[in-house]
C-alpha cells in the first residue's frame, strides 16, 4: 500500500541519508522523494511516497521520529491533505499534431512552456493523480522525455472531522 | 579561553567528567594527542587496537553507568571502531566515539587514511557530527555526552578533522545545547501507568520480564519494590543479568535460548507479562508467534520505537524506566495471596528442571569451571564479570549468580567475539577496586588477545578464564545438532597457542589446567594474584550447552541435556 510521509528536519548535512537509510536497510523502494524550504528558514520538509505495509512504516516512522535532526513526523491521509506534483513532459509533436495535443493539455490545464519544430514542452500542476492520467494520454503521441518533482503535500486547512494527521508522539 | 581545538576536547571531556578515555593514536588525530601530552585530568588508555579500545569504552559505560570514551584516527582507525559502535548500538550502551578526520580541504579526495565514517556509521549511531566549524565543537562535545546517555542510551560519534582540531578558538563550555528535533520522553502517561497497574493486580500469573533497560535507567531500586510489593517473579535477560538480585526468592531466572527451562516456562505460561525494558529479543521470544501465547503484554520503555515493534503491546507505556516503575509500584493494589499459587508452581518447575550435565570421562567439564568459579567467588560484591560470545557466554549466565547491579557485561545483540578481553580492561578502570573476571572462549580471546598488553602496561589488572574446548564451541554443537555433525572451519586445538605461555610473554601470570584436581587452586591462584591472570581450562569440545531452544522453535518447545532434537 501506497503511503506519503511529510517529515519536516532541521536543515543540516546528512538528514536526508539518515532518514532514506531507514527504507534502505529493509528493503522498500521510495516511490518519489521532494525536499525543499519551508516558512522556518532553519527548517526543511521532506515529502516521502512510499509502497510498503502499514506496520512497518510505523516502525521506521518511530524510528524516523527519533532522529535527532527530526522535528516532525505525520502520514499524509487521502481526504485530509492536498497533494500536487509537477510534471514536465517532452512530446513528439509535428506541425500536424500540434493542434490535438495542445487541446489535450488544455483539459488538463498544462501549460505549453517550449515549442520546437518537432516537439513541444508540457508543464503541468496538479494532484498525482490527473499528472498520471495526462501522462496516460499524452504517451501514444511519442513522449521524448520526462521529469515529475514527485508530490508534496499539507494537511488541509479545513478539516471536517478534525483529524489531524498521524504522529507519533514520543511523551 | 583562547586554545585550539584539540585543547578544546580535552576540556570539553573534563567538563564532561570524563576520567578516562580509551583509544589509539594516529596521523589525523595527532593534535589532540599533542594535546593530551600538555596535559588533561583525563587519563588516556593506550590500546593496541581500536576495536579494542571502543570495547574497552563499552565496558567502561556498562561498569560504570557513564558514557564510555574511545579515541581513534581516520580512515582504518574509524573503521576498527564500527564493531564497538554496532555493539553499543544492540545493546544500548552509551558511547562517545572521537575520531579524526583528514583535513576539511582533503575532504572527498580519497586522501591518505580518509574514509567516510559518519557515512559508515549512520545506520548504528544515534547521532554523528562532521565538525566543519572549530567554534562548534564544545557545542557538539556538549550535544554527543547529552544524546549517548539520554532517551535511549546509545552510542554517537564526533568526527573531526584536523585543521579543526588545529584552528584556534574562544572556548567556553555551553551549559546547554539546543536540539530542537531530540524530544526523549520525560514522564509517562499517568493513565497507561494506572491501566498497567490494574492489570497486573488483575492477573494470576504475572511475571516481569526485565531487560537491559534497567540497568541504564538506574532503576533496579525500583524494579525490586515494584516485584516486592506485587509479590511478582522476575525474569531477567541476559543483558539484564544483575538487574534484579539473582539470590531473591522472587528471581524466576533467565528466559531465552539457553536459559532454564523453568525460566522459560514461567515467562511463556505467564497470562500477563510486564516487558521492562526490554524488546522480545528472538533469543528470547524463540517462534514468535508461538511466545507466551496466553498471556497479556504490558511494555515499558523509554523507546517508543521498541512498542509492539515484535509483539503487540495491550498496555504500553513510553516513558523513562525509574520513575515509571515508582510510580506503578505505588500505584498497585494487589490482592493479598494472589500470586502465591504462580510462585509455588515456578519453584516446582525450578525444582522439576535444574540445570544439568555429567561430570564423567576423563575430561574437565565447562560447567564445572563455572560452577567452580561461582563458588569461590559467591557472595562477594567486588566481582565484576564480562564474557566473549558463545557456550562460555551461555554458560556463565546459568552458573554464575549475580546479585549487583552492573556486575555481569557481555555483548548480547550484536553477539561480538572479541568483547570480553577488552571490555574487563574498561571496566577494571570504571571500578578499580573490583575484582574483574572476563569468562571466555578461545575462539574469542584470540579475536582480542592482543589487549592483554594494554591490562598489564596500563596497570588494569584483570583476570581471564578461557573455557578452552579447541574448537568454535557454538558453531561446532550447532554443526553436531543441525548439520548432521558435518563439522567444518572449527577446530582451533587446545594447545596452539598455549595460553599461559602467551599470558606470561605479555607480562601476566599464567596458568593452565587440564584436570578438576588443578582448577580450584589455579583459579584461586589467579583471582588472588593482584596481576593481569589468564587461566587456560582445557575442557571437554563434546560437551553442549543445555537447555536449547533449537532456531526457530517455540521456547516451550526447549531441548534439555539428553534429550534428543528433530532436525
Amino acid at each position: 500500500m501506497k503511503h506519503t510521509l511529510s517529515v519536516l528536519v532541521e536543515n543540516k548535512p546528512g538528514v536526508l541519508m539518515r532518514i532514506t537509510s531507514l527504507f534502505a536497510r529493509r528493503g522498500f523502494n521510495i516511490d518519489s522523494l521532494a525536499v525543499g524550504p519551508t516558512e522556518r528558514h532553519d527548517v526543511s520538509r521532506i515529502t516521502i511516497r512510499v509502497d510498503c505495509e502499514t506496520s512497518p512504516l510505523e516502525q521506521i516512522e518511530k524510528q524516523m521520529h527519533k532522529l535527532v535532526n527530526v522535528l516532525r513526523v505525520s502520514e499524509l491521509v487521502p481526504g485530509e491533505s492536498i497533494e500536487r506534483e509537477l510534471v514536465l513532459m517532452k512530446v513528439s509533436a509535428p506541425p500536424a499534431k500540434r493542434a490535438e495535443l495542445m487541446a489535450l493539455g488544455e483539459v488538463f490545464g498544462a501549460r505549453v512552456v517550449d515549442l520546437g519544430p518537432d516537439s513541444i514542452v508540457f508543464e503541468l500542476t496538479g494532484p498525482p493523480e490527473d499528472v498520471d492520467s495526462f501522462e496516460e494520454l499524452v504517451r501514444p503521441h511519442g513522449l521524448q522525455e520526462l521529469v515529475r518533482t514527485g508530490r508534496i503535500g499539507l494537511g488541509r486547512a479545513h478539516r471536517p472531522n478534525r483529524n489531524r494527521p498521524r504522529q507519533h508522539v514520543l511523551a | 579561553m583562547r586554545c585550539n581545538g584539540a585543547d578544546a576536547i580535552l576540556r570539553s571531556l573534563e567538563a564532561e567528567g570524563v576520567d578516562v578515555a580509551f583509544g589509539l593514536p594516529g596521523g589525523a588525530i595527532l593534535p589532540l594527542y599533542d594535546a593530551f601530552a600538555r596535559g588533561t585530568t583525563v587519563r588516556h588508555v593506550l590500546a593496541r587496537h581500536e576495536q579494542g579500545a571502543g570495547h574497552m569504552a563499552e565496558g567502561y559505560a556498562r561498569a560504570s553507568g557513564r558514557p564510555g570514551v574511545a579515541i581513534a584516527t581516520s580512515g582504518p582507525g574509524a573503521t576498527n571502531l564500527v564493531t564497538p559502535i554496532a555493539d553499543a548500538w544492540m545493546d544500548s550502551t552509551p558511547l562517545v566515539c572521537i575520531t579524526g578526520q583528514v583535513r576539511s580541504n582533503l575532504i572527498g579526495s580519497d586522501a591518505f587514511q580518509e574514509c567516510d565514517i559518519t557515512g559508515i556509521t549512520i545506520p548504528i549511531v544515534k547521532h554523528s557530527w562532521l565538525v566543519q566549524d572549530v567554534e562548534e565543537l564544545p557545542h557538539v562535545i556538549k550535544a554527543a555526552f547529552h544524546v549517548a546517555r539520554t532517551g535511549r542510551c546509545g552510542p554517537v560519534l564526533v568526527d573531526v578533522p584536523r585543521d579543526i582540531q588545529e584552528a584556534e578558538l574562544d572556548f567556553s563550555y555551553p551549559d546547554a545545547v539546543s536540539l530542537p528535533g531530540w524530544k526523549p520522553p520525560r514522564r509517562g502517561h499517568e493513565r497507561q501507568i494506572l491501566a498497567a497497574a490494574q492489570a497486573i493486580a488483575a492477573a494470576e500469573r504475572p511475571i516481569l520480564y526485565a531487560g537491559g533497560g534497567v540497568l541504564n535507567a538506574g532503576a533496579t531500586d525500583e524494579l525490586r519494590a515494584l516485584a516486592d510489593a506485587g509479590r511478582l517473579p522476575v525474569v531477567t535477560t541476559l543483558m539484564a543479568k544483575g538487574a534484579f538480585p539473582e539470590t531473591h526468592e522472587l528471581h524466576a531466572g533467565w528466559p531465552g535460548m539457553h536459559g532454564p527451562k523453568w525460566s522459560n516456562y514461567a515467562l511463556n505460561k505467564a497470562d500477563l507479562i510486564v516487558a521492562v525494558g526490554a524488546r522480545f529479543d528472538d533469543r528470547v521470544t524463540g517462534k514468535v508467534s508461538a511466545f507466551a501465547p496466553g498471556a497479556a503484554v504490558v511494555h515499558l520503555d523509554i523507546d517508543a520505537a521498541e512498542i509492539s515493534k515484535i509483539r503487540r503491546a495491550d498496555v504500553p507505556v513510553v516513558g523513562p524506566l525509574k520513575p515509571v516503575l515508582a510510580e506503578l509500584a505505588r500505584l498497585i493494589e494487589p490482592v493479598p495471596g494472589r500470586t502465591e499459587p504462580w510462585l509455588r508452581q515456578i519453584a516446582e518447575w525450578r525444582e522439576a528442571f535444574p540445570l544439568r550435565y555429567r561430570n564423567d570421562g576423563d575430561m574437565l567439564k565447562p560447567q564445572l569451571v563455572l560452577e567452580t568459579l561461582q563458588e569461590l567467588t559467591a557472595g562477594r560484591d567486588d566481582v565484576v564479570w564480562t564474557t566473549g560470545v558463545g557456550q562460555h557466554q551461555m554458560w556463565a549466565m546459568q552458573y554464575l549468580v549475580c546479585d549487583q547491579p552492573r556486575s555481569f557485561i557481555t555483548s548480547g545483540g550484536l553477539g561480538t567475539m572479541g568483547y570480553g578481553v577488552p571490555a574487563a580492561i574498561g571496566a577494571k578502570a570504571a571500578r578499580p577496586d573490583a575484582t574483574v573476571v572476563c569468562v571466555d572462549g578461545d575462539g574469542c580471546f584470540q579475536m582480542t588477545q592482543q589487549e592483554l598488553a594494554t591490562a598489564v602496561l596500563e596497570e588494569l589488572p584483570i583476570v581471564v578464564v578461557i573455557v578452552n574446548n579447541g574448537y568454535l564451541g557454538m558453531v561446532r554443537q550447532w554443526q553436531d545438532m543441525f548439520f548432521e555433525e558435518r563439522f567444518s572451519q572449527i577446530r582451533l586445538t587446545h594447545t596452539v597457542p598455549d595460553y599461559a605461555g602467551l599470558a606470561r610473554a605479555y607480562g601476566a601470570e599464567g596458568f593452565t589446567v587440564e584436570s578438576e584436581d588443578d582448577l580450584e587452586a589455579a583459579l584461586s591462584e589467579a583471582l588472588a594474584c593482584g596481576r593481569t591472570a589468564v587461566v587456560d581450562a582445557r575442557v571437554d569440545p563434546r560437551e553442549h550447552c543445555f537447555p536449547m531452544i533449537p532456531a526457530g522453535a517455540a521456547a516451550l518447545d526447549l531441548v534439555e541435556f539428553e534429550e534428543t532434537v528433530e532436525v
